[in-house]
């Protein structure tokens, strides 16, 4: 049986030794009436046969191997080194859990750190902790904190419109029972002028993003100390790619700076696993949920590291937990360690500069279109937004059928009045002969 | 400034750290290609100054991250019979299945056209899932158990709120339960109310009973229990539950003693979760990614997070396919995470489904308790076992002794470190004094299991005759006991100045 070494010896002095007749037998518990149900399932299929039906099921999606991909939007299709994925192999990492036995988890460990002194590094802040499942989650896990600092008296939370909307959708749904109150994002079209006016003595937290959803690079010059002025926290979201090239939140004043690390070293896979970080202030670690490891000492003297500050956690403090985390994204973020490590502080710098001379090039190709106009009222990275002379949907249709592009987002699905708007994603990967092809794609897509 | 000053600075390194590998402006300069594309000015006002990243070469990367595995213990290399983890043997075909490029390289939100195949996969798994627990309905996009439990509890809340249930604030969970079901509870802005046990480690009716009234939203409760054992009462337990109005919550963490011996839909349960890196084997990477799907009945169907896979266009003939697309429940508690789920997890799961077959799951669960039960047997004449009938997928121990009260569970697992054994869950479930839940799986052999016995009776003598050798245990790991309050004392969380 697949995976399952007993032989018929071993079952049977198995069996006689807890003294019972069959393997049915051991499940006397269990209702009766319930019991065994048949199941309705394929029959095993061998090794060969399972990896050709999957290789079949994927060969049924057109990827970003065999396609151009100009599609961001928070997932990005950067380059990943050899070596990261030759690390996770390693069944010393991947077969591993959380490291509850110091002793026997060094590895992963002081992986972790070397990723939490990353992380901090990247966004100026003085502390990170193990990882949260992604980006979106992570800022739902900054509103709690906003909220605990506050002791509960604070409970608006100040969204900026340009923050991911899937994003401001979780930190929704996290806190639907928690009497928290999202604000600033409804129309889509607030100012960061509105929603400074916003900020009063109930505002727990302003969360704004950087680069924003549409790519752009917002002023955010004293914008903390307004936030501070209020009593309320500043919560920045952040691509740590363009933080290799631009000034990062803490230098901003930010309180706490959350993301997600996907763009370091873990590939889109359809959207997950991906890898949240949660970076703040020393003195807020203590109301931080999710893993954090510290260096210590063993008995001999040694350096060690180990998960600290564990009584914060659900395993220990139950119901009065401020998050159920427990399982986080360890291996992905071993694999944003990798990535930072091999690439290395010129290489990082590279990867950003190169993100921003293919993004600059494709903006500057695609605003002398006819029909097509590219808004660039403010810096930006890798991600602009260009206005179509059709909608979207029709424009990258011709784009993936005529030319083999998957085409940038559709803005409309989640801001309605930004029709025919694409945001368009560009990384190290995008050569200069695809962006051409692009930017012809676009002008015969533009003929309809 | 005072978080990269440390206490530690005169200790002994084992491995360096990264940061202290390599030299100044050396860097792999292959890995990137050239600008292909004239270069635009940076506008300087905004650009940081100084990088602190590592500069080393590919080689120190390698040598660094092998040494560093090398510290860690993992299935791969022995025994780990984690208990409520399942630490089952990953099969290695799940790893080149998940990294297809057609899988790795498609992105999130791509149209539906053009990523039918990643839509089947999840769709089957949506489907195989729903059977095996006896659900119609089930969301893949929780990143983890504990998101599972949240997405099932918001389901909870959002039902009753359907119904004018506003006065429906309590959720019960017995004393057993794992930490995360009263976290969770909390989370979605429930009270939790605690039920004791009773003698034989099942819930206890009376308190039960007691508590079942119209405030009550919903029960938490994990089958087989965190102590190993079917509660003998469960379809009474549901049966109250009901009875008041609230709804049966069944945490799937212990999945693995039930695949195919029973569907918690047929007995009664309104919402569960699965834990794939546990049941499915899609592993657990030094602490995640999990996943953690939510699956419910029917009446419930319409509140499951989403989006979720459909059929939007059914086949026009058998020689035909479908046509997937994402569709979001009508009463959907909302959107648990970005996009869809760790679909990497989703492609594992997928393949380990298939190879098993329907024989092969029904194999798993009824080897992982002759396992468990036979750990169970060859350890109660050395250990006390405080519920010590027919276990689960798991049993718990007492790591004491009573002739020799300065020995704790604590020290017996160190103890096993140095045989080369992971140790079992330590202090879990809280009800027990001294837990050891030691759940084996069914991937151990006889021989495996026999010397786990022969370890632990032996850790039992020395405890009795050298029991300093388990207090200064273990003697063979890279370090030895670490000093947890320094840590936390000292709180050193970053290597690195923060300018």
């Amino acid at each position: 049986m697949a995976y399952i070494p007993h032989t018929d010896a071993d079952r049977t002095a198995m069996l006689a030794a807890i003294g019972v007749e069959s393997l049915d037998a051991l499940f006397d518990a269990v209702p009766e009436a319930e019991r065994f149900p048949r199941l309705n399932l394929p029959s095993k299929s061998s090794e060969m046969e399972t990896l050709w039906e999957l290789q079949a099921l994927a060969n049924a999606n057109a990827s970003a191997h065999d396609c151009a991909m100009f599609l961001g939007a928070g997932a990005y299709n950067h380059y990943i080194p050899s070596v990261v994925n030759h690390i996770l192999m390693r069944g010393e990492f991947y077969t591993a859990y959380t490291p509850y036995q110091p002793e026997m988890s060094q590895g992963t460990l002081q992986a972790i750190f070397e990723w939490q002194s990353m992380i901090s590094v990247l966004t100026g802040m003085e502390a990170a902790n193990a990882s949260h499942y992604d980006g979106a989650t992570s800022l739902a896990e900054a509103v709690t904190v906003a909220i605990a600092q506050s002791r509960g008296k604070r409970r608006k939370i100040i969204l900026s419109p340009n923050v991911n909307p899937q994003y401001r959708a979780v930190a929704r749904t996290y806190h639907q029972g928690s009497g928290a109150r999202f604000v600033g994002d409804k129309s889509g079209r607030a100012t960061l002028e509105d929603l400074i006016d916003m900020l009063d003595e109930t505002t727990a937290m302003l969360v704004v993003q950087y680069p924003n959803f549409l790519g752009q690079i917002e002023d955010f010059t004293g914008l903390a100390k307004k936030v501070h002025d209020a009593g309320a926290m500043l919560c920045v979201v952040t691509n740590p790619m363009m933080l290799a090239l631009f000034k990062s939140p803490g230098e901003l004043g930010a309180d706490i700076v959350v993301g997600e690390g996907q763009s370091l070293g873990i590939p889109l896979s359809f959207g997950g696993p991906y890898v949240g970080f949660f970076a703040t202030k020393q003195e807020y670690v203590r109301k931080t949920a999710g893993r954090i490891v510290g260096e210590t000492q063993d008995a001999e003297g040694r350096r060690a590291y180990v998960m600290t500050l564990r009584p914060r956690e659900q395993d220990i403090r139950r119901e009065k937990a401020s998050s159920n985390i427990c399982t986080n994204q360890g291996l992905m973020a071993l694999a944003a360690c990798v990535y930072l490590s091999v690439v290395g502080k010129q290489g990082l710098r590279r990867v950003a500069e190169l993100c921003y001379h293919k993004a600059h090039y494709a903006a500057e190709k695609m605003a002398q279109l006819p029909g097509y106009s590219v808004n660039t009222t403010l810096p930006f990275f890798q991600e602009f937004v260009v206005t179509c002379p059709r909608p979207v949907k029709d424009i990258n249709t011709v784009l993936f059928e005529d030319h083999n592009i998957i085409g940038g987002y559709d803005l409309s699905k989640d801001y309605p009045d930004r029709a025919n708007q694409m945001l368009v994603a560009l990384t190290e990967t995008n050569t200069k002969a695809e962006i051409d092809d692009l930017v012809y794609g676009l002008a015969q897509a533009a003929r309809g | 400034m005072e978080t990269t000053t440390t206490d530690t600075n005169d200790a002994k390194i084992i491995e360096p750290l990264i940061y202290d590998l390599g030299a100044p402006g050396r860097y792999v300069s292959t890995l990137m290609p050239q600008c292909d594309v004239p270069e635009s000015d940076l506008p300087t006002d905004l650009i940081r100054g100084d990088l602190d990243l590592p500069e080393v070469s590919e080689l120190d990367v390698v040598r660094h991250f092998v040494n560093l595995s090398q510290l860690n213990y993992a299935i791969d290399k022995g025994f780990y019979p984690l208990g409520s983890c399942t630490m089952k043997y990953n099969p290695k075909i799940d790893e080149d299945t998940a990294r297809l490029p057609g899988f790795a390289q498609i992105h999130p939100l791509q149209d539906a056209n053009t990523v039918q195949g990643a839509l089947a996969l999840m769709y089957t798994v949506q489907q195989w899932l729903c059977e095996i627990a006896g659900f119609p309905a089930i969301s893949l996009q929780p990143a983890a158990g504990a998101q599972g439990e949240f997405a099932g509890i918001l389901v909870i809340r959002a039902y009753h709120q359907d119904r004018g249930g506003i006065k429906r604030t309590k959720i019960l969970v017995p004393n057993s339960a794992h930490g995360t079901n009263p976290a969770t509870s909390t989370m979605a802005g429930f009270t939790v109310v605690e039920l004791p046990s009773n003698a034989d480690g099942d819930v206890d009716l009376d308190a039960l009973r007691r508590e079942a009234d119209d405030t009550v939203a919903g029960m938490m409760i994990t089958v087989p229990s965190t102590l190993g054992i079917f509660d003998k009462n469960i379809k009474e337990i549901i049966e109250i539950i009901h009875g008041c109005g609230g709804l049966m919550y069944m945490d799937g963490a212990n999945m693995n003693a039930l695949l195919g011996v029973v569907k918690p839909g047929e007995l009664g349960f309104d919402v569960m979760h699965y834990n794939l890196h546990k049941t499915f084997s899609t592993p657990h990477g030094g602490g995640g990614p999990g996943s953690g799907p939510c699956a419910v009945t029917a009446e419930l169907a319409d509140y499951l997070p989403g989006p979720i896979v459909g059929i939007v266009e059914p086949a026009k003939d058998e020689n035909d396919s479908p046509l997937y697309g994402w569709i979001t429940p009508s009463r959907s508690v909302g959107r648990l995470k970005a996009f869809h789920g760790n679909f990497g997890m989703h492609v594992r799961a997928y393949t380990y489904i298939r190879l098993h077959g329907y024989e092969g799951i029904n194999a798993i669960s009824r080897h992982a308790v002759l396992n468990a039960n036979y750990l169970r047997v060859n350890l109660a004449s050395t250990y006390k076992i405080p519920y010590n009938r027919m276990c689960g997928h798991e049993v718990v121990i007492e790591g004491h002794f009573e002739n020799v009260p300065d020995i704790h569970a604590l020290d017996i697992s160190k103890r096993l470190m140095d045989y080369n054994i992971h140790p079992p869950t330590n202090y879990f479930p809280l009800i027990v004094p001294e837990a050891l839940l030691i759940e084996p799986t069914e991937s151990e052999s006889k021989e495996t299991l026999d010397r786990f016995i022969d370890v632990m009776k032996t850790i039992a003598t020395e405890a009795h005759e050298q029991p300093d050798l388990l207090h200064s245990a273990p003697h063979i790991t890279p370090v030895g006991r670490v000093d947890e309050v320094l840590a936390a004392k000292q709180l050193v969380l970053c290597c690195r100045p923060i300018a």
